[in-house]
């Protein structure tokens, strides 16, 4: 089977104008706040994770037919089957969230940091070149991030691996850094007008010494 | 009821649900029944992001920022930390990082892969923020992006851009507009625009 990210669309020649929206719109159909609502309530039954949902989206066939909240509907729709959620006998929710917990669980969140395992590989300042494979499975490198040579500019600790949490492998912390390239690197010298720095965020297994 | 109120009921049950609606509807009916979904938290939850959760609190950390230098300090250094000290935290949230723009460097935050935005400060992304064409140039043409939302900036001036690929979620902390010493903090932080802390867009100028 060929995983294939619709949702990938860095650098993309993508030519629709941007259209603004003014501060304070935030729903564009009645049914669009209910299903933010329902993506955010399911979060605590433990039907999914985080890396799970993204996994689902990016791989709709239809994603790029789709509006944002389309997108998200179809993926809840999917995992709720998928998970058994709305058979006969669904298995039990972690935890319901009840009306009297909202606030509460939206100031806590759902921090990713977790205890490292081992001691960074990479420093601030070091010199790295991302790997260049497309895997088989979601990932959080991005394609024009691949087999590039950047700089580390950030050393996060570690956080929860998408590779593995996606497809319910378990968390296996990874150290998270922050990759910065120069736009020349990404794009070539036509990128020179730009003078810009891009940076992404990017796993321990995501790179190499460079 | 009232009469207005009975007539506004009708109106509302003849009124035909959209695919989508009926869908939705369906959904949530299930999932409720199934026992994972309490649909007066969904309600809560709207309201919370309707009314409470939004760019207005990432003001109120600029405008203290752009006060307090010692704040600013802090936001640099641990913005989670900074941020929740003012009583923003949370959900989308949970690792800042804040980027303040100098005359030298001017920062812009995307998400090519899919919406990550600081939801804690700026609430929920405006839908060209998950869209196509700004997930695909943004990276790629920074300036022809602020071209369109009307931001010209000089040649020598870096543009520093922020893919949000992991859970780190990035707050630009935009430039203080000239002429705005005799402002106090609450007047300050109505000049500061959501696109101004995505960095597609510079604070207000002065009144």
């Amino acid at each position: 089977m060929n995983y294939r990210s619709l949702a990938d669309l860095g650098g993309q020649d993508v030519r629709d104008p941007i259209v603004q929206e003014p501060e304070g719109e935030h729903f564009h159909a009645p049914w669009e706040p209910r299903v933010m609502a329902l993506v955010v309530a399911m979060g605590p039954t433990g039907m999914s994770n985080i890396d799970m949902n993204r996994s689902v989206r990016e791989t709709l066939p239809n994603y790029r037919e789709l509006s944002y909240y389309e997108i998200w509907l179809a993926a809840l729709e999917k995992l709720a089957v998928q998970t058994g959620v709305l058979s006969d006998s669904p298995p039990p929710p972690k935890r319901v969230l009840h009306a009297d917990d909202v606030m509460a669980a939206i100031t806590k969140g759902f921090s990713a940091s977790r205890p490292a395992t081992g001691a960074a590989r990479f420093a601030l300042g070091s010199s790295v070149r991302t790997v260049e494979v497309q895997p088989q499975h979601h990932t959080r490198l991005p394609a024009y991030a691949r087999g590039k040579t950047g700089v580390i500019q950030h050393v996060h600790g570690a956080h929860v691996f998408p590779d593995t949490n996606a497809q319910g492998l378990g968390e296996s912390p990874q150290w998270l850094y922050t990759v910065a390239f120069d736009a020349k690197e990404l794009w070539g010298e036509t990128a020179r007008a730009q003078h810009s720095v891009i940076s992404v965020d990017a796993f321990e297994p995501y790179l190499e010494p460079a | 009821m009232s009469e207005h109120e009975h007539h506004h009921h009708e109106e509302h049950a003849k009124r035909e649900l959209s695919p989508l609606e009926l869908r939705v509807r369906a959904l949530e009916t299930l999932l409720t029944e199934k026992g994972y979904i309490d649909p007066a938290a969904l309600d809560l939850l709207i309201d919370a992001y309707q009314t409470k959760i939004g760019p207005r609190n990432g003001a109120q950390v600029v405008a203290r920022a752009w006060c307090d230098p010692e704040f600013r300090r802090w936001l640099l250094k641990d913005a989670t930390a900074a941020i929740a000290s003012l009583g923003f935290s949370g959900r989308q949230g949970e690792h800042m990082v804040a980027v303040e723009n100098t005359p030298e460097v001017h920062n812009m935050v995307v998400c090519t892969l899919c919406s990550c935005y600081p939801w804690a400060v700026l609430g929920l992304p405006p839908t060209w923020y998950k869209s196509a064409p700004y997930r695909a140039r943004a990276v790629k043409d920074p300036r022809g992006v602020l071209k369109e939302f009307g931001v010209a900036l000089p040649e020598s001036m870096q543009i520093r851009i922020w893919d949000s690929t992991a859970e780190v979620r990035y707050l630009v902390l935009p430039r203080r507009p000239a002429g705005t010493e005799h402002l106090e903090e609450r007047e300050l932080a109505s000049l500061v625009t959501r696109d101004s802390m995505i960095g597609t867009g510079l604070a207000n100028k002065a009144p």
